[in-house]
C-alpha cells in the first residue's frame, strides 16, 4: 500500500476501511507484519504523521520495535529500550490503561524520533489480564480525531499480538516437548536392556527397541517370531500380574524368554516398579536385564572352578603316588639344600641315614659316618660350578647290621625356574645288589641259550622222525597193496587145485568114479570133503577181507523186503537146525518191512550172525527180530541166542581178524575166526554197525543195524 | 604129462545119462570141448561129462581150444580163462568173431572171484559164467540148462518161420 501523503486534512476512516484492518489482522499470523499495517492503516485513515508501534520482547526485558511510518531517518526495527529503565516515559506508558501523551524531550534514548509530543497508547491482552506490559503505539500529532483512532486500532491490535504470541509460545513448548520425547525415546532405546512401561491393564504405553524386540509383531513378519512374541507376552504378563500384586517397592525377578528371531532361551532379571502419575493412572515401568550371559559366565565359573578342585585332588593323589613310588624304589633317593642338608628322603635312604629311637649307640655312631660320608659327596657338586651332575662312588654302612655295602651315587642339581640352584637330588645305586643281579643274568642267559639248543635239537630230532614216519607210512602202503594183490593171486591159485579135491572127492562119493565105496571108506571121504569145504570157505573169508581192505568190494543197494530176506537166510540154514533141537524163530515187524541197502551184504552178515548163533547153541531158542528205529531212522536185525555167551573182556576181541573168544589151541568150536570181522566191515560199509549184548552162560545177542535208506552212492 | 585116464563109463549110468542128455540139433548126444590147462580138473569134468553121456573133447590151450573147434565144430565149449599164450577171453572173442563158430555156446569157468571176471567174461562174449570151485555135477547141470535154453530159442524161432 502507497504511503500516504502528509496532509493537514486527513481522510475519515469509514467502516469498510476498519473492517479491511480487522480482516488483515486477522488473516495474518506475523505479528510485525500486523503491526506495519496497523500504523500504514493510521497514517492513511487517522491523518497520523508519526507512528511507532513497539511490543516487549519473549524474555520481557526489552521493548522492540515492530514497525513505524515516518520516523526517518531511522529505521523502527532498530529501536529497542530496556525495560529495566522504569523511569523512562515509554516503559511507564506500557502499564498505563489509558493513553497519554508523552511531550518532547521528556525521554531520552537512541531513538530518532522526531522531537514532537506523541500520544503513547498501550497495546493490552485481553486474555490475560495479568499479563501487564504487551507493547506501546506512539502516533503524532496529537489530535482527538488521531487520539480517537489510534485507541481503536491499539484495542484491536493488542488482543491480536496476544494472540499470536500466546500461540507462537504454545508452539514452541510444543516443540520443545517434542524435541525432549524424542531425546527421550532415543535415551531409552539406546538402552541394550528392554524398557516398558505397561499400564494396570497390562496394556504397552511405551516400549524400547529392546523391548519391542521382544515384545511387538508387525504384521508379515515370520509365524515362528509371531509364536515367539505371543509366548512372551503372555510370560511377561503373568510375571507382572504377580508383581503388580506386590509392594510398590522395585521388584527383582527372573523371567525366562524366548529370543524371537534365534529361537534361543533368554533369561532376563525383571526389576518392575510401580509408577503413580496423577494425569495417567497407575502403571508399572519394568527393566530386563539380560542374564544369559550372566548365568553362563556364572556357570563357566562354576565349572572352572570344580575343574580346578578336581585337578587339585587328582595332584594330590598324583602327587601322593609319586611319594609311594619314590618309596618303594629299592634305591634310596635323598634330597639336600643349598647347604648339604637333607630334607627330603625315601624309606629306603631313611634305612641308611636315620636310626630308630631307641637304637644301640654303634647304630647312631654308623648313621653319623654315613651322614659324614654322603656330605662330602654332595659337597663335591656343590662347589663344583657349572657341572650339573656328579657320579661317583660311596661306601655306606648298614646302620641295622653294620654290613658295608658299596654304593654308586648320582646326584643331580635342582635349579628353580630363574636359574638358581635350591638344592641337589642324589640316587645311591646298590652296587652288591647290582653285581649280584648280574651274575644272576649271566647264569639266565646260559640256561636260555642252553635250552635253546635243546629244543633246536628236539626240533630237528621230530624232523627227522617225521620224515621216518612218511617214508614208513608210504612203505606200509605199498605192504598193503601188495598184501591184497597177493591175496586175491593165492585165492585163485587155491582154488584151481581145490577145486579138483572137491570135484574128484565127489565123484567118488556118487561112484562116479572107481565105483561103490565101502561105507568106511565113504565115511573118510565125506570127512575130506567136509575139510576141503572148509577150506574153501576160509579162502573166501580171506578174499573177501582183502576185497574190504583194497577197497574192491563195490556196494550194490536196492530196495527189499526184510521179511523175504530173513525167509531165504532161513531156508540156507535149515539143514543145521534140523540137526540141533533148538526153537528158531523169526519175528519182523510191519515198520521193519523194507529196507535201501545192498541185499548180498545184507544177507551174509544175517547169515554169518544166525550161523554163529546155531554153533554156539547147545539147546534153547535162536530168535531173529527185525525192528524199525523212528527216532534214528534206522532198522535192526538181531540175533538173539541162548548159547554159551561170551565175556565182557572178550566181547570187542570177537571181531577182530581170526579171533574166536576162545583162542587157545584146544578150543571147542572150528571156524577161522573171520565171520564177525568181516560183517563188522560189511556194516560199517553200509554206513551201519553190529552191537553185541552178551552174558557167559546166559546167551548172545548180535545186532546189526543199517540206516534204512543207505547212501545211494559210495 | 600125466598119462591120460579117461575112465570107463559105467555101462549102467551112461545109459542113464545119454537118456537125460538133449538132443542136439543135428540129433544125437552134444559134444562139448573142456578147454583148461590143469589136467585134473580138465580130466576129471571130461570124465564125468562122458559118464553124464556127452562127447567129450579137450584142449590145454587157447590155440588148441581155437583149433579143435574149428575142425570139431562142438554145440559148447567149456573155456577156463587164465590160459598160456591165448588166454580165454581171446580166445573167446576169436570164436565169437568168426561167423562160423559164433552159433557155438561158451561157458567159461574161472578161479577168479574178484568182481569184474565176470562181466570180463560177458563182454569177450561169453554166453554162460561158472566160479571155481565148481562141481562137476554142478558143471553139467549148467550145460544141459544151456543146452536146452539155445534149442528152445531156436524152436522158436522155426515155428516163427
Amino acid at each position: 500500500m502507497a504511503v500516504v501523503p502528509h496532509t493537514r486534512r486527513a481522510p475519515v476512516a469509514s467502516s469498510e476501511e476498519r473492517l479491511q484492518l480487522l480482516e488483515f489482522l486477522l488473516a495474518t499470523n506475523d505479528v510485525a507484519e500486523c503491526a506495519e499495517r496497523a500504523v500504514e492503516w493510521l497514517v492513511a485513515h487517522a491523518g497520523v504523521r508519526h507512528a511507532l508501534c513497539a511490543a516487549v520482547d519473549i524474555s520481557n526485558t526489552n521493548l522492540v520495535g515492530l514497525a513505524g511510518q515516518g520516523l526517518h531517518p531511522f529505521d523502527a526495527q532498530e529501536f529497542r529500550l530496556e525495560l529495566e529503565q522504569r523511569s523512562h516515559p515509554l516503559v511507564a506508558a506500557l502499564t498505563r490503561l489509558q493513553p497519554a501523551v508523552v511531550p518532547p524531550n521528556g525521554y531520552s534514548g537512541p531513538l530518532g524520533i522526531p522531537q514532537v509530543p506523541y500520544l503513547a497508547v498501550p497495546l493490552h491482552s485481553p486474555i490475560v489480564e495479568e499479563e501487564p506490559r504487551l507493547g506501546v503505539l506512539l502516533v503524532n500529532p496529537v489530535l482527538p480525531r488521531v487520539v480517537r483512532e489510534a485507541r481503536w486500532v491499539a484495542d484491536v491490535l493488542g488482543p491480536r499480538i496476544a494472540h499470536l504470541r500466546a500461540h507462537r509460545a504454545y508452539a514452541e513448548t510444543q516443540r520443545r516437548l517434542d524435541r525432549d520425547r524424542n531425546l527421550l525415546q532415543a535415551v531409552i532405546d539406546a538402552v541394550s536392556d528392554p524398557i516398558l512401561l505397561t499400564d494396570t491393564e497390562g496394556r504397552m504405553l511405551i516400549a524400547n527397541n529392546a523391548a519391542e524386540r521382544l515384545f511387538a509383531a508387525k504384521e508379515g513378519e515370520s509365524e515362528g517370531r509371531q509364536r515367539a512374541v505371543a509366548l512372551n507376552n503372555m510370560l511377561f504378563s503373568a510375571a507382572l500380574s504377580w508383581s503388580a500384586m506386590a509392594t510398590p517397592e522395585p521388584l527383582r525377578r527372573e523371567l525366562l524368554l524366548v529370543d524371537p528371531n534365534e529361537g534361543s532361551d533368554l533369561l532376563f532379571e525383571l526389576i518392575s516398579a510401580l509408577v503413580n502419575d496423577p494425569t495417567h493412572g497407575t502403571g508399572v515401568v519394568s527393566i530386563l536385564r539380560n542374564v544369559t550371559d550372566l548365568r553362563r559366565a556364572t556357570e563357566e565359573i562354576e565349572e572352572n572352578y570344580r575343574r580346578l578342585r578336581a585337578t587339585e585332588g587328582e595332584m594330590r593323589v598324583e602327587r601322593d603316588r609319586l611319594n609311594l613310588i619314590i618309596d618303594s624304589v629299592a634305591d634310596p633317593i635323598l634330597v639336600t639344600d643349598v647347604g648339604g642338608a637333607i630334607i627330603m628322603m625315601n624309606d629306603p635312604a631313611e634305612r641308611l641315614f636315620t636310626a630308630p629311637k631307641g637304637a644301640p649307640e654303634e647304630a647312631l655312631l654308623r648313621v653319623g659316618a654315613n651322614d659324614a660320608h654322603f656330605s662330602s659327596f654332595v659337597a663335591n657338586l656343590l662347589f663344583a660350578g657349572e657341572t650339573m651332575r656328579y657320579n661317583g662312588d660311596i661306601t655306606l654302612t648298614d646302620p641295622a647290621t653294620g654290613r658295608t655295602n658299596p654304593f654308586e651315587a648320582v646326584a643331580g642339581k635342582i635349579l628353580s625356574e630363574h636359574g638358581e640352584l635350591i638344592g641337589v637330588v642324589t640316587i645311591l645305586h646298590d652296587k652288591a645288589e647290582a653285581l649280584e643281579r648280574e651274575r644272576l643274568y649271566e647264569q639266565l642267559k646260559l640256561a636260555s641259550s642252553e635250552l635253546e639248543d635243546k629244543v633246536a635239537q628236539a626240533t630237528s630230532e621230530l624232523v627227522r622222525q617225521n620224515e621216518l614216519l612218511r617214508r614208513q607210512h608210504i612203505q606200509l602202503e605199498q605192504a598193503s597193496a601188495l598184501k591184497s594183490q597177493f591175496l586175491a593171486n593165492m585165492s585163485h591159485e587155491f582154488r584151481t587145485p581145490l577145486n579138483a579135491i572137491l570135484g574128484y572127492t565127489s565123484m567118488l562119493l556118487q561112484g562116479v568114479a572107481g565105483g561103490e565105496l565101502t561105507p568106511p571108506h565113504k565115511r573118510n571121504l565125506g570127512r575130506v570133503d567136509s575139510n576141503a569145504r572148509h577150506l574153501m570157505a576160509l579162502i573166501n573169508d580171506i578174499l573177501d577181507i582183502s576185497r574190504i581192505e583194497a577197497g574192491k568190494m563195490p556196494l550194490h543197494s536196492s530196495d527189499f523186503k526184510v521179511a523175504e530176506l530173513i525167509g531165504e537166510v532161513m531156508a540156507e540154514v535149515e539143514p543145521i537146525i534140523n540137526r540141533t533141537k533148538l526153537r528158531v524163530e523169526t519175528d519182523v515187524a510191519s515198520t521193519a518191512s523194507t529196507l535201501y541197502a545192498d541185499r548180498q551184504k545184507v544177507k551174509q552178515i544175517v547169515l554169518n550172525l544166525l550161523t554163529n548163533a546155531l554153533k554156539f547153541t547147545a539147546e534153547g531158542s535162536v530168535q531173529v527180530i527185525a525192528r524199525y528205529r523212528a527216532s534214528t531212522d534206522e532198522l535192526s536185525i538181531s540175533v538173539a541166542d541162548t548159547g554159551i555167551g561170551i565175556a565182557t573182556t572178550d566181547q570187542e576181541k570177537v571181531f577182530e581178524d581170526f579171533q574166536q573168544a576162545d583162542n587157545s589151541p584146544t578150543r571147542q568150536y572150528s571156524g577161522a575166526g573171520l565171520g564177525l570181522s568181516i560183517c563188522r566191515r560189511l556194516a560199517d560199509m553200509m554206513d551201519g554197525r553190529i552191537t553185541l549184548h552178551s552174558q557167559v552162560g546166559k546167551g548172545s545177542t548180535f545186532t546189526l543195524i543199517l540206516p534204512r535208506q543207505a547212501k545211494r552212492a559210495r | 604129462m600125466k598119462p591120460k585116464r579117461r575112465a570107463a563109463p559105467d555101462p549102467e549110468s551112461a545109459r542113464r545119462s545119454a537118456a537125460r542128455a538133449p538132443a542136439r540139433a543135428s540129433g544125437g548126444p552134444p559134444l562139448v570141448l573142456i578147454v583148461d590147462d590143469y589136467d585134473d580138473n580138465r580130466e576129471m569134468y571130461s570124465s564125468y561129462l562122458e559118464f553124464a553121456g556127452m562127447r567129450v573133447a579137450e584142449a590145454v590151450n587157447g590155440k588148441e581150444a581155437l583149433a579143435k573147434t574149428a575142425e570139431l565144430m562142438p554145440d559148447l565149449i567149456v573155456m577156463d580163462l587164465s590160459l598160456p599164450g591165448i588166454d580165454g577171453w581171446q580166445a573167446t572173442r576169436m570164436i565169437k568173431d568168426d561167423p562160423r563158430t559164433r552159433d557155438i555156446l561158451v561157458l567159461a569157468l574161472t578161479g577168479h572171484a574178484l568182481e569184474g571176471a565176470s562181466q570180463g567174461a560177458r563182454a569177450a562174449g561169453c554166453d554162460g559164467f561158472l566160479t571155481k570151485p565148481c562141481l562137476p555135477e554142478d558143471l553139467c547141470r549148467e550145460i544141459e540148462r544151456m543146452l536146452a535154453a539155445a534149442a528152445a530159442a531156436r524152436s522158436t524161432a522155426k515155428t516163427r518161420r
